[in-house]
């Protein structure tokens, strides 16, 4: 009996060792390990040998079963291994395919630039303002220090309606006297983002509406110096803390003294290039301080209050940043100039 | 303004390289916008390598430098017949060093032609081979070098250039012929080159819009003084007294009348000198008469206006002629100079005689006292008009020139006397005779005396900075005021040259800007406000309506912005059936486009214009716009009323090489997008009545409710609103809603439900109702016979079919039923499930789907 258990485990085993695949494991086990494999019998017979020959025997056998299963695990464990890396190895993707198409929403350039510029003036203290597109006369001039026939007049060419005295606001320099008559003598920081309207043919350079975000702080002791100093900061902001910037004196009515800004141009550095016109230079606000004729006008006494006043252009912002040459893509909508922001 | 550094010199001593003063100028308000190099050599752009940082050109460069070694001053010493070309001559020439033939075509020298060597040799630019010239031929301005070759058997090597050629005016006619007493062989760099600033006048620095007024500016700047021109006159003839009156009619608008008279004046050509400065700053030279008064105009600012005196005389019959200045009669017209009969504005003031309107006013000369060929006697005005009329004037003339560009924005009434006396001066060195004695000089208003105080404390709070009294005195000073100096303030009188300075606090703001341009806006500090934070306003229109451009953007659509001005026409193809509406509109009154003349009323009419361009392009929409419609009130503003617009179209997803879902977008698509922008919103409440809007598919449309507020109306749209705008690939979606009505249910505190620590259990549920039961109405039972016990309904399947019979259908539902306070047991589900199909059956009539 104790050779039939050698030979039946050296068999077991060399064959165990030829085996390959799942199926040939299984095959092994149900053969040398299933309910009528030798083994099964060897054990089932137990009960017919002699008493005194049953307990080595039976040890034995129990002894052999448990090798047999340990020697099967091992194998199928090493099995296993070597399919997964086999299949590792041969399962392999294109990975140079292109992912998946997935719709994906975006917001207009000129509300992501407004966005951004309300961003960096929110961090300075300064507030949202808004107002309305179609005004007076009297908000978008008369209010502002530029009366009728001035010359001061030619540097907006204006949309009126078929309302006397009514039309399209040709900045949102109106929204400064609405909040100025909204809350003196309260000191006012605030951004007046909107929609603005301009007589002009539409070209790659002009349109007749844009956006404009003007600014507008009033209080006691605001200078010409903390103009230059928040707005440098704002510049900063925007375009790095690099950007060289130079004020420089201008004209608006509604300003005085008034200052116009530029920064260096960040395409050529300031070499001169089609960007900035050869001048080095973009121009990318105007400001001042606001005309005491103004302050009066919005409640507040010029002799005690302050203040100052800027308006920059989103889109001329965003033509700048993406060197966009064509202002006409704003609202044409074409999703080939929309879906590259 | 073009303004030539060697005019400008002449008032003025520079020290600073033409692109340093370009860039101090520019600083100061007086913006630079180009040099135009006129032959001096252009200055090399500083490369950054320069030094890190370093600005490399502050201003647009452009022009020619004309080589000295090749470019030098010619004497034509003859002008001979070309052998066999009519229409060019031969030149001998000598250029200083030998003679040369010279071959041109330039028909000024056909009149020198075979009349054998001249008495007085005609100075010319000459080229020599290799110079860089521009092509005259050519239109634009086009560089070449001047080549060897053999034009009809002559050799040419060289040639007479003309303005064209050098960059100096667009005139290539013929060539230059300068005064006689330029120096043969001399470098023309040297003799006349120049650089011309192309100078930006904003309305508050029109007293600038001239020569000696930049260089006021220069002088300030630098420090040097001002050299004044001369307004000596070399009165030869006569007292002017007795010689012809002025009277003046409406002092208000014309506050100062000075005229002076030359007589036996020869017209003809000026001098090349003057014609050139005129070139230079872009204006044609004419005669020596008219050419004196632009120049005089364009040194110091005040136009002048020549009259032909004898013409005068003979409308007064031979007698003194009197000059009156009045507004226009009922119906009266002049003639102008360039041939015009006009009809004349009751506003617009005229200079008039006895015997009628002689000129516009600062504006435009007639024809009948023009100076002429046979002039030879000019009565010379220098005048002050009110400039807010000339304005009106020139807008209703549509009228423009030097002179009413300068009148328009305001000339001082002391510059009148200055302007003719300067005139009187120039025509009598261009063209001889003798001016009368004196000059007729009616003033009746002159400007006020006016004079302010300033103190260091002022510019501490305006500008930030501290200036002693006498640092102030001494800007203003360099500005030409008279100032006092006080121990702690400075009294300035603004000097008779300008009109921009306010009075009382104006007239300090106005101060603080010229203390801040001549201080240097570059040498002011940066500090930050002091004052204190304003209080702080909540602004929910504003944060709701981000928020809701946030959610539509995550739900995939496209922002879109559109122009906010259409035309009813193209408004009205959202409403094809019906043909135009007469909707009151804001109208333009002056628009720029036939089709962008009134402000918008629909702004699913703007995003379907957008729609329509994008499918030529693209075959699946997802776009959105925000913004306002316009609508007249009856009040003076129209209501500007925020909406949103939502458009889909085309297929569920774009093509893709894994396949891709092109089913075309539908209803629900849309209903989808919509029903999580309230749910992102936490907008309580929503419905979907059905409704017909005439844009939409009478069938397919529903008014999107939540609670009592209707926000707005969702659908396919109609099939004739389709195919108006070319979209019939697919349908159409849209969603038209009240921006505000959505802003107001927005809910911002919503309570957040604790998440649930029982297993939920989940159960389908199939019923079949008839075909006109809602689903809506299945769900909203479901839910309520539930209670809080079923926590989510899903319909995941609808189905139409025999095996269910005509005119049915067949919902079915994924229920989670879920208890927050223990696991449910099989009995309770049971249970509410049996109420669920029960309540379903009677309310309904819906069977359980086996
Ligand atoms: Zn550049």
């Amino acid at each position: 009996m104790q050779d039939r258990l050698v030979r039946l485990e050296g068999q077991a085993i060399s064959e165990l060792e030829g085996v390959e695949g799942e199926a040939g494991l299984q095959q092994w086990k149900v053969k040398y390990l299933g309910r009528s494999s030798e083994l099964a019998e060897i054990l089932d017979g137990l009960r017919k040998l002699p008493k005194d020959e049953r307990p080595a025997v039976g040890k034995q056998a129990n002894q052999l079963k448990a090798r047999l299963e340990g020697a099967f695990a091992a194998r199928e464990q090493t099995s296993r291994a070597a399919s997964l890396e086999y299949s590792l190895q041969e399962d392999r993707l294109d990975v140079t395919l292109p992912g998946r198409t997935l719709v994906r929403g975006r917001l207009h350039p000129s509300t992501s630039t407004l966005r951004l510029i309300a961003d960096i003036w929110a961090e300075m203290g300064f507030q949202v303002y808004r107002s309305r597109d179609v005004e007076t006369d009297d908000y978008n001039f008369g209010l502002l220090n530029i009366p009728a026939h001035h010359p001061a007049r030619d540097q907006w060419d204006t949309f009126y309606t078929k309302q006397e005295g009514v039309l399209l606001r040709t900045h949102t320099s109106p929204g400064q006297i609405r909040v100025m008559r909204e809350r003196a003598p309260e000191p006012i920081r605030v951004i007046l983002p909107g929609m603005c309207y301009r007589y002009e043919q539409i070209t790659a350079r002009s349109e007749i509406q844009f956006n404009q975000v003007e600014g507008l702080a009033v209080g006691r002791n605001i200078t010409f110096a903390d103009l230059k100093g928040t707005l440098n900061a704002f510049a900063r902001r925007l375009y790095g803390e690099d950007v060289k910037t130079r004020l420089r004196a201008g004209h608006f009515p509604f300003t005085e003294p008034s200052a116009e800004m530029d920064i260096e141009c960040f395409v050529c550095g300031g070499i001169g290039c089609a960007v900035c016109k050869g001048t080095g230079w973009l121009e990318i606000l105007g400001s001042g301080m606001v005309h005491p004729t103004v302050l009066e006008n919005g409640g507040y006494d010029p002799s005690v209050f302050s203040g100052f006043a800027f308006g920059m252009g989103p889109e001329r912002i965003t033509m700048n940043l993406h060197r966009i040459d064509d202002i006409r893509y704003f609202w044409s909508n074409d999703m080939r100039f929309l879906e590259q922001f | 303004m073009k303004v030539p550094i060697s005019w400008l010199k002449e008032f003025v001593e520079i020290d600073w390289p033409v692109e340093g003063l370009a860039d101090r100028l520019t600083l100061a308000g007086l913006e630079v916008e180009e040099i135009q190099f006129v032959g001096l050599p252009i200055p090399e752009v500083h490369s950054t390598a320069a030094g890190a940082g370093q600005h490399g050109r502050s201003v647009r460069v452009s022009g020619l430098a004309w080589d000295p070694e090749k470019i030098v001053i010619g004497a034509v010493l003859e002008v001979m017949p070309h052998p066999d070309a009519d229409r060019l001559v031969l030149c001998r020439l000598d250029d200083g060093r030998e003679e040369h033939v010279v071959l041109t075509g330039a028909p000024n020298l056909f009149d020198y032609k075979g009349k054998g060597p001249l008495g007085t040799p005609l100075k010319v630019a000459y080229a020599r081979e290799g110079a860089l010239l521009y092509d005259g031929h050519e239109a634009g301005w086009k560089r070449m070098t001047l080549k060897r070759a053999k034009i009809r058997g002559v050799e040419s090597y060289s040639m007479a250039c003309s303005e064209k050629e050098l960059g100096i005016s667009e005139d290539q006619e013929g060539v230059i012929i300068l005064d006689g007493d330029a120096p043969v062989g001399t470098a023309l760099s040297e003799y006349m080159g120049d650089a011309v600033l192309d100078v930006v006048i904003t309305p508050n620095n029109a007293r600038n819009a001239n020569i000696l007024g930049v260089a006021r500016e220069v002088a300030a700047l630098t420090g040097r003084p001002i050299k004044e021109p001369s307004y000596e006159v070399p009165w030869t003839g006569g007292p002017i007294d007795r010689r012809l009156q002025i009277r003046i009619g409406e002092p208000e608008l014309n506050p100062r009348f000075v005229a002076g008279l030359i007589e036996g004046v020869k017209l003809g050509p000026s001098p090349y000198w003057l014609q050139y400065r005129l070139r230079l700053v872009g204006m044609r030279p004419i005669n020596n008469i008219v050419d004196a008064t632009n120049y005089v105009m364009l040194e110091i600012g005040e136009p002048l206006h020549a009259f032909d005196f004898d013409s005068l005389v003979g409308r007064a019959g031979g007698k003194a002629p009197t000059i009156l200045t009045r507004l226009p009669e009922p119906g009266e017209r002049l003639t102008t100079l360039d041939g015009v009969d006009r009809s004349l504005d009751e506003f617009s003031v005229l200079v008039a005689d006895t015997a009628g309107a002689l000129s516009i006013a600062g504006v435009m000369g007639g024809a009948e006292t023009e100076v002429s060929e046979r002039s030879r006697s000019i009565l010379l005005e220098g005048a002050a008009w009110n400039y807010i009329n000339i304005r009106r004037t020139l807008a209703a003339q549509k009228f423009s020139s030097e002179a009413a560009y300068r009148f328009s924005r305001g000339v001082h009434p002391a510059m009148a006397e200055r302007g003719v006396r300067r005139g009187l001066a120039m025509m009598h060195r261009l063209a001889g005779g003798t001016i009368a004695r004196g000059l007729i000089d009616e003033y009746p208003m002159p400007p006020g005396e006016m004079s302010l105080e300033v103190k260091p404390a002022d510019v501490k709070r305006w500008l930030g900075i501290e200036l002693s009294v006498s640092e102030i005195a001494d800007i203003l000073r360099r500005l030409e005021f008279v100032v006092e100096a006080a121990d702690d303030y400075v009294r300035a009188t603004p000097p008779d040259h300008r009109l921009d300075i306010g009075q009382g606090i104006v007239g300090v703001a106005d101060l603080m800007e010229e203390l801040a341009r001549i201080y240097g806006y570059d040498r002011i500090p940066e500090t930050q406000i002091s004052d204190t934070i304003p209080p702080l306003y909540a602004n929910p229109s504003l944060e709701r309506e981000e928020r809701i451009r946030d959610l539509l953007v995550d739900l995939g659509l496209q922002e879109v912005v559109t122009y906010r001005l259409t035309a009813p026409e193209r408004e009205a193809r959202i409403l094809p059936q019906q043909g135009p509406v007469a909707e009151p509109y804001v109208w333009l009154a002056n628009p720029i486009a036939s089709d962008r003349v009134v402000l918008r009323r629909s702004l699913l009419a703007s995003v379907l214009e957008v729609a329509e361009r994008n499918a030529r392009i693209r075959d699946r929409i997802g776009i959105f716009e925000i913004g306002p419609v316009f609508l007249p009130t009856g009040g003076e503003l129209p209501d500007e009323l925020p909406r949103l617009v939502i458009v889909m179209s085309g297929p569920r997803q774009s093509k893709s090489w894994q396949g891709a879902d092109a089913t075309p977008m539908d209803f629900y698509d849309l209903k989808g997008v919509v029903d999580r922008l309230l749910h992102g919103l936490h907008v309580e409440g929503v419905g979907y009545v059905p409704s017909s809007e005439s844009a939409f598919h009478p069938g397919k449309c529903a008014q999107i409710t939540a609670g009592d507020r209707v926000l707005g109306v969702i659908g396919e749209l109609h099939p004739l609103v389709v195919r108006e705008y070319d979209l019939e690939a697919a349908p159409v979606l849209a969603a038209d809603l009240e921006l505000s009505v959505l802003s107001e249910a927005f809910q911002d505190r919503y309570p957040v439900a604790p998440v649930p620590s029982f297993p939920a259990v989940l159960e389908d549920l199939a019923v079949v109702v008839d075909e006109r039961v809602p689903a809506e109405e299945v769900q909203r039972l479901i839910l309520e016979t539930g209670g809080h016990l079923v926590e989510a309904v899903n319909l995941f399947d609808l189905y139409r079919g025999e095996q269910i019979g005509v005119g049915k259908k067949s919902l079915a539902y994924s229920l989670v039923y879920q208890a927050g306070d223990r696991t449910l047991t099989d009995d309770e589900v049971a249970d509410i499930r049996r109420k669920i199909i029960t309540r379903l059956n009677q309310a309904l009539g819906a069977e359980l789907r086996a």
